[in-house]
């Protein structure tokens, strides 16, 4: 029940109501953005934002430099497995 | 990056497969580590990770579905409600199938009432303002997860003035039941793989009392294999390093403080409940989420008469046991015979996310059942 789907914002729709267009794997979806606006990220500072899609609200903003510092980290794992 | 494929990547998974392999050698003994959420079970057996773990690492399937964990008693009351002529009653598809005492929803359905299923709480919004001579309810259940989006539906509600909707209120939290679980003296276990999209909501800080008056290290996980993997070893590096502490993997999407926006829409809309019963696990305190009187116009209960009784759970059924890691399922005597994804007896067997259902479906089944014949030839010899 608490799973989610990475998702990337490509549109807002509706600033009132808060609702955006996502692209969840090449599939638009309306979701709703109240739980990741607020003063400092308006809605149309959202677009191109990647999110985490639950029941058709985006519930968090995913952090690309996060990712890919985990992603590096496990590429060095897999480069001290190769080379032993 | 698409944040899916990047972590899946075989190669990496191997390559920390292997580095389990060499911490758990290290270790020299087993170790029994609990996956908190439903949706981690679910991946685990989807991508077959408890086989290609040594064996000395048992993961054991813990209490996290929300579906699985609601009580018969709330069930029934759920199905009152439905079954009101004049209501259209709205929830996720996965309640659909969850036997009360008597009836299920999908049984209730087949039997007039009307029931439909909405993908998100905004849905059943959207259904009371084109029914306005009908009452909606939707059945709110999850976790921390999902409760800030059906804050959010009231919220909306409230400042729509939308007076033909309310909610059936049985969202559960965390944190109480995970500390009613390291209470319980029957178990014994030695970490935690913790629940991402939960810790999204709340963060990682209510954890800290697992590491500092438990002693016991848990790393807050993602749900794509390489980060299930990427999490168990650091569970194991704690351990062989001696260190409990609050870690986390899944920090592209939680963060230590969690989402504050989120966190304040729930405490807006919802109060805790002094005590919320648990299927399996009984009545755990200040673990239930109930809609506050300023809201009281959209809540369910106070609208509608329910039965309100508690129900015991079925005499055979052991999912109890199995949501505390003390059984496994295919020790439940009516597992796969009596007890089946298509007739469950217990909850664990409903939701793709419950032990039982996961072990069915995923083919430790036959395993299982053979497993059993054998032991029994050997009894009769
Ligand atoms: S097999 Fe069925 S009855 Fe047994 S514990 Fe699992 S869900 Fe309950």
């Amino acid at each position: 029940m608490c799973l989610g789907i990475p998702g990337q914002i490509i549109e807002i729709t509706d600033i009132n109501n808060k609702l955006a267009i996502v692209n969840v794997a090449g599939v638009k979806r309306q979701v709703n953005i109240a739980c990741i606006v607020d003063e400092q990220h308006p809605p149309e500072s959202c677009v191109g934002d990647w999110v985490l899609v639950h029941v058709g609200f985006a519930m968090n903003r995913i952090n690309e430099k996060e990712a890919a510092e985990t992603l590096q980290l496990l590429q060095e794992i897999a480069e001290v497995m190769v080379t032993g | 990056m698409k944040y899916v494929d990047e972590f899946r990547d075989p190669s990496k998974a191997e390559a920390l497969l292997w580095q389990i392999e060499k911490l758990s050698n290290l270790l020299g003994k087993s170790v029994k580590i609990m996956e908190v959420c439903g949706g981690h079970t679910h991946s685990i057996f989807k991508y077959g990770i408890e086989e290609v773990l040594p064996r000395a690492i048992e993961l054991i399937h813990g209490p996290g579905c929300p579906v699985c964990v609601m009580p018969k008693g709330r069930l029934d009351d759920a199905i009152a409600i439905a079954q009101n002529p004049n209501v259209i009653f709205a929830t996720f598809g996965d309640a659909m199938r969850v036997p009360g005492s008597k009836t299920s929803l999908l049984q209730a359905k087949a039997q007039g009432a009307d029931i439909r299923m909405v993908y998100s709480p905004l849905d059943s919004l959207k259904i009371a303002k084109e029914n306005p001579n009908k009452e909606v309810v939707f059945f709110a259940l999850g976790f921390e997860t999902t409760a800030p989006s059906t804050a959010f539906t009231i919220l909306q509600a409230a400042a729509e003035n939308i007076n033909n909707f309310s909610m059936f209120c049985n969202h559960v939290l965390v944190i109480p039941a995970l500390k009613a679980l390291l209470d319980n003296p029957d178990l014994q276990l030695d970490g935690f793989v913790g629940p991402g999209h939960v810790s999204m909501v709340i963060g990682t800080d209510p954890y800290e009392f697992i590491s500092q008056h438990y002693h016991k290290p848990i790393v807050i996980s993602g749900f794509e294999p390489l980060d299930i993997l990427q999490s168990i070893w650091m569970l194991l590096k704690q351990l062989v390093e001696n260190r409990c502490e609050v870690e986390n993997q899944y920090n592209r999407l939680v963060e230590k403080g969690g989402n504050q926006i989120a966190l304040s829409a729930m405490n807006k809309v919802f109060a805790v409940r002094e005590n919320f019963d648990w299927r399996g696990l009984g009545d755990i305190p200040y673990s239930g989420l109930k809609i506050r009187p300023e809201y009281g116009q959209f809540d369910a209960e106070l609208k509608f008469t329910i039965p309100n009784l508690k129900v015991a759970d079925h005499k055979a059924c052991q999912c109890g046991e199995i949501l505390k890691g003390v059984l496994k399922p295919w020790q439940c005597k009516v597992f796969g015979t009596a007890c089946t994804p298509e007739t469950p007896i217990g909850a664990c067997m409903v939701s793709s996310e419950g032990a039982c259902a996961a072990y069915y479906k995923y083919g430790r089944f036959s395993q299982v059942v053979k497993d059993r014949e054998a032991k029994r030839e050997r009894v009769r010899v």
